[in-house]
């Protein structure tokens, strides 16, 4: 594992950020309750979050000296606000669907099929 | 207020009144009380105000322009009321021409008019209610019986009323043309009173059609005063420039030649419109070749070049007229239009239609040139003397009165053309009078009867008195019956004039003398018709008994317009002593300027002088001619005695030795049977033929292409049907089995799609890098 023997580099900061995003998936996938399901989407949005801090590192940018080099980070806290508000609909939605179908498996609720 | 102002202001309210008052009816005639009876009262309310409002005006006149034995013409008033388009040198205007002729005849229409409304008022009483028309089989066989069309009648007489009325008063010669129309509509209309009967629809096509033949003529005239006057109004008028712009009579009679007839600048130019262009072309301005073209015109106009288009206007306005007045060779429909009401009759024959013909004549007198005077004079000579003699063999009361009509009208007529302008229209004032009376009297008779014929009255003078002696004044009247040289009825005066002008001109233009004999033998013929029907119907015993027992003296409202008409029949002719005022003063005022002296030797006719009227009121003259009247109209009244008052001569054993003249007298002259053999059966020959061509040609064509239509309609349903169709619904059918094959990809299973998200989300991935060379790949 060649990445084990290198300082902390961009690559390492991909891969956590991949790491995140994959589990966010499987996460999304496999579990059937509506909050796990959440928590894999939160950890979807992280995972894109460590890739948006990670590509804002300076040595990355042509314009270094010129701009302050926060795109990503904002990009980032944009992320965690619309994590929030997504998280509070989504809450509020699995209440709304634990109220008509007297639990919160998202395999029940398949009105939607065609 | 100035007469200037005053004037055009009565008469246009005299003029409009009718109209209103036929507006009305066409809105809310049936609805005027019973059957709509108020109809009557507003329309013979309107034609009375007018009568008053043209007394005012005649009034106003006179106290401005006093009658005098010796009148002298006095210039009359012309403008517009309203100018309906300019374009150019061209205004199409509705104007009047005022002259004591109009006031004269705006009088004497309006009072003819208005006894005539009174008289319908008791005459149509029966189409108050339902009517039965035992001339018309209805759909069951049995008698028409339809609805009384009251309010209509009189809706019509108001619209023929104004339209005369336009006419006389129209300042411009396209404004005459226009009422022109209108009194030949609603002559139609009236003629085609009872449409249902066959014969009377039939005699008001005839009416329109032969009236038509004329305005074709009419139209040609005034296009060549159009053209080469390039104005329509009769007088004078105030330029946009303060110019004065000069009207037709005073271009064709300008002042600068004492007005004497001049052909005008403009119809010098037409003629010779050939050589004017080459002055054009062979000058190098525009402005020297006017000079030059100002220069050559009054030789131009001496070597002749115009003088032909004037004649010909002059012809064509006559042609018009010969149409409206009922002259040879168009007298034809005048018979025929007995078939109307006889209180139409009476207003077509004494105040509206026919005068308008002898009205315009006598209007366009100062453009005509001696040579069309000729014509005129010829053609109502030959009209005077046809009609009286087939008056003489009709049996129908109303026919007699037609052709004694159309033989006064020719004697007007007979008269404009031989110069004698006052005595033409004097003429066309009395007969209007006595005409109007004749036709009252007759409808009494015919109301009374209930039949046309004479040979079923007799003796009806017991059972009408009114009738037979209002009648009989109206027959002294018309045969000219008076004490010679002293004083008579109005014919007597008006007559009398006529044939001294004939005399003074057979003396003149000794070529054409025989004029003159024929109109005196006209004067004896007409005493023998006139009296010849008065006897028929009112003396000796009934012949058919039933008819004489039904018959009774018509009610108040029919007696009071015959008296009034009566009294004027015996005064219209009177000049009064001491005042001078009569008719002849009257007219001398309106005298066209100019012709006074008569008209100069005629350019193309040797001989042919047209005298000055004043030549025919020498003692020497009138003495003879009176005496020659007196004589020929009494010679007339005796025949008529002998044959049919006294029973002296059997008119049945004179009717065997004149068996072809009676025959011919009969049929008319055969003109009915000429002209149906000339126009009428060649004209139904085409149609027939163009009604071939139409099924044979042109409605095969048009069925051929409605079948390739068809066709072609057939291959594009087939096209459509089997390839758009099929490929339209291929289609659909594709999307929907490509939609249910792909239905269960949407499975509402959360987790699947988050699945399937992620895994195309790869591929689509790996699938680019793949695409981009292996990008992903070290």
């Amino acid at each position: 594992m060649p990445l084990l023997n290198q300082p902390v580099s961009l690559s390492h900061y991909l891969l956590v950020g991949a790491i995140l995003f994959a589990c966010g998936i499987v996460c999304m996938a496999t579990k059937r309750n509506a909050i796990g399901v959440l928590m894999g989407v939160e950890l979807v949005l992280n995972g894109a979050a460590v890739n948006f801090v990670a590509f804002s590192a300076p040595f990355l940018r042509g314009d270094a000296e010129l701009a302050l080099g926060l795109d990503g980070h904002l990009m980032t806290l944009f992320v965690i606000v619309l994590a929030a508000a997504e998280a509070a609909v989504a809450l509020a939605i699995a209440l709304c669907y634990y109220n008509t179908h007297a639990t919160i498996d998202v395999d029940q609720g398949d009105e939607l099929r065609g | 207020m100035e007469l200037a102002r005053l004037l055009p202001l009565l008469l246009l309210s005299a003029w409009l009144l009718p109209l209103g008052s036929f507006a009305a009816i066409v809105f809310a005639g049936p609805r005027m009380g019973r059957g709509g009876r108020k109809a009557a009262y507003l329309a013979t309310g309107a034609i009375g105000a007018a009568l008053v409002l043209s007394l005012a005006a005649l009034g106003a006149w006179l106290w401005h322009h006093p009658l005098a034995a010796d009148s002298q013409a006095v210039a009359p008033l012309s403008g517009d009321w309203y100018t309906l388009a300019e374009f150019g040198k061209l205004r199409l205007a509705i104007g009047y021409y005022i002259d004591a002729l109009t006031l004269g005849m705006f009088v004497m229409v309006t009072l003819i008019s208005t006894c005539i409304h009174v008289y319908s008022i008791g005459y149509m009483r029966e189409e108050l209610g339902e009517v039965t028309d035992p001339l018309v089989r209805g759909s069951d066989g049995g008698p028409l019986v339809r609805p009384g069309r009251f309010p209509r009648f009189f809706q019509y007489l108001s619209l023929f009323c104004f339209s005369m009325l336009g006419l006389v008063v129209a300042g411009n010669i396209a404004m005459v043309f226009v009422f022109w129309e209108l009194v030949g509509i609603c002559s139609y209309l009236l003629i085609g009173f009872y449409i249902e009967r066959r014969s009377a629809s039939t005699a008001a096509n005839k009416a329109f059609l032969v009236n038509r033949v004329g305005d074709f003529g009419m139209i040609v005239g005034i296009m060549i005063l159009l053209g080469g006057l390039g104005t329509f109004a009769f007088g004078d008028h105030l330029g946009a420039e303060g110019k004065v712009e000069p009207g037709i009579f005073s271009q064709v009679r300008p002042a600068s030649a004492e007005h004497g007839l001049v052909v005008p600048d403009g119809l010098v130019r037409m003629a010779a419109a050939d050589r004017l262009a080459a002055v054009y072309a062979s000058m190098p301005s525009a402005d020297a070749a006017e000079e030059e073209i100002a220069r050559q015109i009054p030789q131009l106009r001496r070597a002749g070049y115009g003088y032909g288009l004037l004649i010909l206007a002059g012809l064509g306005i006559f042609c018009g007229c010969v149409g409206k007045s009922a002259q040879f060779p168009l007298h034809v429909w005048l018979p025929d239009a007995m078939e109307g009401p006889t209180p139409v009759s009476a207003l077509i024959h004494a105040a509206t239609m026919v005068a308008a013909g002898v009205y315009l004549v006598g209007r366009f007198y100062p453009v005509f040139a001696p040579e069309v005077l000729l014509v005129i004079a010829v053609t109502g000579c030959i009209t005077l003397f046809l009609a009286a003699t087939i008056a003489i063999a009709a049996t129908d009361i109303k026919r007699v009165l037609a052709y004694s009509t159309v033989s006064q009208l020719g004697y007007m007529m007979f008269s404009l053309g031989l110069g004698g302008w006052a005595a033409g229209l004097f003429h066309l004032f009395t007969h209007a009078c006595f005409k109007a009376l004749l036709f009252l009297c007759s409808g009494s008779v015919i109301h009374a009867c209930h039949t046309n014929e004479m040979t079923e009255m007799g003796g009806l003078r017991k059972k009408m008195p009114w009738t037979a002696g209002t009648m009989l004044v109206g027959c002294l009247a018309i045969s000219g019956a008076g004490i010679p040289l002293l004083i008579g009825l109005s014919g007597y005066h008006s007559k009398d004039a006529i044939l001294a002008q004939a005399f003074s001109f057979a003396r003149h233009a000794p070529a054409h003398a025989w004029l003159f004999y024929v109109a005196a033998a006209g004067a004896a013929l007409t005493a023998f018709y006139m009296f010849r029907l008065w006897f028929m119907t009112f003396s000796g015993k009934p012949r058919v008994e039933q008819v004489y027992d039904h018959a009774h003296e018509s009610p108040a409202v029919m007696i009071v317009p015959l008296v009034i008409l009566a009294v004027l029949a015996i005064s219209a002719g009177w000049t009064l002593p001491g005042v001078d005022w009569g008719l002849p003063e009257l007219l001398e005022q309106a005298r066209p300027l100019g012709t006074a002296e008569g008209f100069p030797e005629a350019r193309t006719i040797a001989g042919l002088v047209v005298p000055a009227e004043h030549h025919s009121h020498a003692p020497a003259v009138h003495k003879i001619v009176s005496l020659a009247a007196f004589a020929a109209a009494l010679a007339g009244f005796l025949i008529a005695a002998a044959f049919y008052g006294l029973r002296l001569l059997s008119a049945a054993a004179a009717r065997r030795w004149f068996a072809p003249v009676h025959w011919l007298l009969v049929h008319k002259w055969f003109f009915d049977e000429l002209y149906d053999a000339l126009f009428v059966k060649p004209a139904l020959f085409l149609a027939r033929q163009a009604a071939e061509i139409d099924r044979g040609v042109i409605d095969w064509a048009a069925d051929g292409s409605a079948r390739l239509c068809l066709r072609i309609a057939r291959i594009d349903d087939w096209i459509d049907r089997w390839i758009v169709d099929r490929f339209i619904n291929g289609l659909g059918r594709w999307t929907w089995r490509l939609g249910l094959a792909l239905r269960p990809l949407q499975s509402g299973q959360l987790r699947q799609y988050v699945v399937m998200i992620a895994v195309s989300t790869v591929t689509i991935f790996v699938l680019i890098s793949i695409y981009r060379n292996y990008a992903f790949l070290p």
